[in-house]
């Protein structure tokens, strides 16, 4: 009798939940920028708002390592601290619609009837209708400002994750464990906020990740039509903005350097997201 | 000691399918189970036996009829006042046929028992009395659902509707899922629990061999309706109803058992049907 | 005795990072028109078994012993032998009939597929006892009920013109009575085709009832292997015995005994006898005896030491 080899064993297996080099790569720079935001003041080598008309619009060199802007502000320095408002702004929008879309998600896949009519309704009629064109109306109501824009834009993405969670919410909502809670006399309010979002909220945050690079877009647009960060901030939208103006006068940099911070932070979060999204989603 | 501790009375529940037809998943099911008591609902899928469990722990409103519990008549709604629905939770609790799935995947057994146990105003430490009463030790009591085994799982869940110190414990299928070993110390554990507490079951099942091992009544339906009913031993031993026949021909045992005898009392008690 | 269809030999299936092997010196054999069972709880490595049958083992393990189909070593096959053996002389039947048909092509697709003609689709499916079969054929699976779907699967099954069937708990998601027209069918096609049938079941009332032969499979081991008579009326190893006395019997009202403990998981390591800790006759000399079939006087065989089972 002689030991065979199976058959399968020739079968390639695919390892599951193996990280791929991108995600990896995407991380690492994501990691980077984050590090660069919170260390701004130390790696900076000039105050963002250090104007310094002499040296306007000078290219890279070794006193302005990216060059300088028509003010003569230290590109360099001010992508540094912008990346603060840049990242902590999308942050602060998708809280705001996280905290309300999983309320009307949860509400209407859990009331069912009226209650789910009137959210689902609700939801379609925002989604036909352009989220930006809706942010510059609230704006035009309520006046430009970054604090506007968040709240503006966190309506906006409201129902993305409205709709996303009334999905899962009433599959989860279905589940035998659910109907033991009520069984246990229970009341619908503590069952949803304590036991039904908790086992939903990894597959939230997993879309959560995916929206940011969309949230970051959308503010640097508004501040970019000046909507949003207002003069004298580093935001990277109003400095592509700002740097608009130099293109003609044949400086790349003051539009180039907050525009590729931009995409980069977009394309990595993206790239992150995703498979955060597939793994946080899997369980 | 009252005879008519849980009283059903007529309870109907009809769905409406989409495409406007209707199912009717239970029609005029009428019983009563004594304190203490043992009613088991045996019947295939479709038969409308979980409808009835489920109408009796309020997950689903029946149409028609109603439920007392002790002779106060249950709503036929959770109730929206606190008290009202953890007193209505004591009167019944239920255990479910996939113990997986109702369980709080997040929640370790400690955890799960301490919920029920808070809610209805009870001390957390019961927790570790009831986890011993249904012989779950202290390495399961700290595991998540996922570690622990089918038998496991399903001890928490008898352990969790206890929690509430009912009056009557609806069991649907609650042994279907797992292994014969396993079933059977299930099984003992709730004779045990029903030896000791008092509380009445009733229980659900397709398996008529285990619900001759656990009830002392039972109820056997088809699509709906209620085709025989007596004490368990009566009915499964000297059936009155053709399709109690045919059930009990259907189960394979031992003695000369002959499947194509059982498909032809089967293709009869259908000609019988169709015929007029 | 007729040469056997199947015979799996000693069969030895270890897969890496579990601590004792799937199947543990695995014996059984199937005659052409013979039913016999394969019982034992979940994780016993009954469906493993079954599997082997087919050539299909899982991923990254490695097998020793010999599992020949009349004749020719199913071990050692691969490519297109290998596929001739799983789509041609050996067909199964899974419990769950919904997750072998695909939910939108037609039942007549299904059985093309499996290498039928239009014509003989339709053949096919009367043959099965599907009522109308000129009509089924052109349903989808959500149209029928659960028996009807396990019957067109069975038809599926039989397309290739199998010799021997496997029923992986083919019956037990069905209701009673819709088993035991399944059964009944079964019965009747192995009759007619002269096939083989192995029958995999956790209902050992079932087993006794409906089979010729049964295996008692328990920690990827054959404990028990006997005539369905001689076990029921003579259980031999302990742990059939435990099964016998904890499955609810109709008509008997002899109070259960469970077995206490839980079958062994692949994780658990074992010295001598798997059954062991829960048997209620173990002695000391059982930790450390190699278990071994056993014969018993009455051509059965068992792995046991213990006073209670007499052997031959």
């Amino acid at each position: 009798m002689t030991a065979i080899e199976t058959p399968a064993l020739s079968v390639p297996v695919r390892v599951r939940g193996r990280r791929p080099v991108g995600v990896l790569v995407a991380g690492t720079i994501l990691a980077l920028v984050v590090m660069a935001a919170v260390c701004a003041p130390l790696l900076a080598p000039y105050a963002p708002d250090t104007i310094d008309l002499s040296s306007s619009l000078v290219g890279t060199g070794r006193e302005h390592l990216l060059g300088t802007d028509s003010s003569g502000q230290d590109l360099l320095s001010r992508a540094l601290y912008g990346a603060r408002s840049s990242l902590i702004a999308p942050l602060a929008l998708l809280a705001v619609a996280a905290v309300l879309g999983v309320t009307l998600g949860v509400l209407a896949a859990w009331r069912g009837g009226w209650v789910d009519a009137v959210v689902s309704r609700l939801t379609d009629v925002m989604y036909a209708f352009p989220g930006l064109l809706f942010t510059v109306l609230i704006i035009a109501v309520f006046g430009a400002g970054m604090t506007t824009s968040v709240l503006a834009l966190g309506l906006a993405f409201t129902p993305t994750i409205a709709k996303y969670t009334r999905s899962l919410a009433l599959s989860e909502a279905r589940k035998p464990y659910v109907d033991a809670y009520r069984v246990q006399g229970m009341g619908g309010v503590r069952i949803c906020t304590w036991h039904v979002v908790p086992n939903l909220a990894r597959a939230i945050l997993g879309y959560l990740v995916v929206l940011f690079g969309e949230a970051l877009m959308s503010l640097a647009t508004l501040s970019y039509l000046g909507f949003g960060a207002q003069p004298p901030s580093s935001d990277w939208g109003l400095m592509v903005q700002e740097g608009q103006a130099a293109i003609v006068q044949g400086a790349m940099l003051p539009a180039l350097v907050p525009g590729t911070a931009i995409a980069l932070v977009v394309v990595c979060f993206n790239v992150v997201g995703v498979w955060a999204a597939d793994r946080l989603g899997r369980q | 000691m009252t005879d008519r501790l849980l009283q059903a009375e007529h309870l109907s529940k009809t769905y409406s399918l989409p495409g406007g037809g209707s199912h009717t998943a239970a029609e005029d099911v009428s019983f009563t189970v004594p304190e203490g008591g043992a009613l088991g609902i045996v019947g295939e899928s479709g038969s409308g036996k979980t409808t009835v469990a489920r109408m009796l722990v309020g997950l689903a409103r029946p149409d028609h009829g109603r439920i007392t519990v002790a002779g106060r008549e249950r709503e036929p709604r959770a109730p929206r006042g606190r008290t009202a629905r953890l007193t209505r939770a004591r009167e019944i609790q239920m255990v479910f046929q996939d113990p997986y799935v109702s369980l709080d995947p997040r929640l370790t057994a400690t955890q799960c028992l301490h919920t029920a146990l808070r809610l209805h105003g009870r001390p957390e430490s019961e927790a570790g009395p009831l986890l011993d009463r249904v012989g779950l030790g202290s390495r399961e009591a700290d595991a998540r659902p996922r570690d622990l085994s089918g038998g496991q799982r399903q001890r928490l869940a008898i352990a969790r509707a206890l929690a509430v110190d009912p009056r009557i414990l609806v069991l649907d299928e609650a042994v279907a899922a797992l292994d014969v070993s396993i079933q059977a110390q299930i099984l003992r554990l709730l004779a045990e629990i029903r030896r000791e507490t008092a509380v009445a079951l009733v229980f659900v099942s397709h398996d008529l061999a285990v619900v001759q091992h656990v009830t002392d009544e039972v109820l056997v339906m088809r699509t709906g309706r209620v085709v025989e009913r007596g004490p368990t031993h009566r009915v499964l031993t000297t059936p009155e109803h053709p399709y109690t026949h045919l059930l009990l021909a259907s189960v394979p045992t031992t003695e000369d058992w002959d499947p194509t005898a059982a498909a032809r009392a089967r293709e009869r008690a259908a000609a019988t049907e169709e015929g007029p | 005795m007729t040469a056997a269809l199947l015979d799996v030999a000693d069969l030895t299936l270890r897969i890496p990072g579990a601590a004792r092997p799937l199947l543990d010196s695995v014996s059984l054999s199937v005659a052409p028109g013979e039913v016999v069972a394969l019982v034992g709880e979940s994780g016993s490595g009954k469906s493993t078994t079954a599997k082997a049958a087919l050539g299909l083992f899982p991923p990254g393990s490695t097998a020793s012993g010999s599992v020949r189909f009349d004749g020719t070593e199913v071990l050692g096959l691969t490519g297109e032998r290998l596929r001739a053996h799983r789509a041609g002389s050996v067909a199964m039947v899974h419990q769950d009939p919904r997750a072998a048909l695909n939910p939108v092509r037609r039942v007549g697709d299904f059985l093309v597929e499996r290498g039928a003609s239009r014509s003989e689709a339709v053949e096919l499916l009367a043959s099965v006892g599907l009522p109308h079969p000129e009509r089924r054929i052109r349903q989808r699976p959500h149209e029928l009920s659960g028996g009807m779907l396990q019957r067109v699967v069975i038809a599926g099954a039989l397309a290739a013109g199998p010799r021997l069937l496997l029923a992986d708990e083919a019956t037990s998601a069905l209701d009673v009575t819709t088993q035991a027209d399944i059964l009944a069918l079964l019965r009747e096609l192995r009759a007619e085709h002269g096939l083989g049938l192995l029958f995999i079941t956790h209902d050992l009332h079932l087993a006794a009832a409906y089979c010729d032969r049964v295996y008692v499979m328990y920690a990827g081991r054959v404990v028990e292997s006997r005539t369905a008579e001689a076990l029921f009326a003579a259980p031999a190893h302990p742990y059939t015995r435990g099964l016998l006395a904890c499955s609810p019997t109709l008509g008997t009202h002899a109070p259960l005994h469970p077995i206490p403990g839980r079958p062994p998981s692949l994780a658990d390591t074992h010295q001598g006898c798997p059954f062991v800790t829960r048997c209620d006759q173990a002695s000391p000399s059982c930790e450390t005896w190699q278990p071994e079939p056993l014969p018993l006087p009455d051509g059965g065989t068992a792995s046991c030491i213990k006073d209670g089972v007499t052997h031959a």
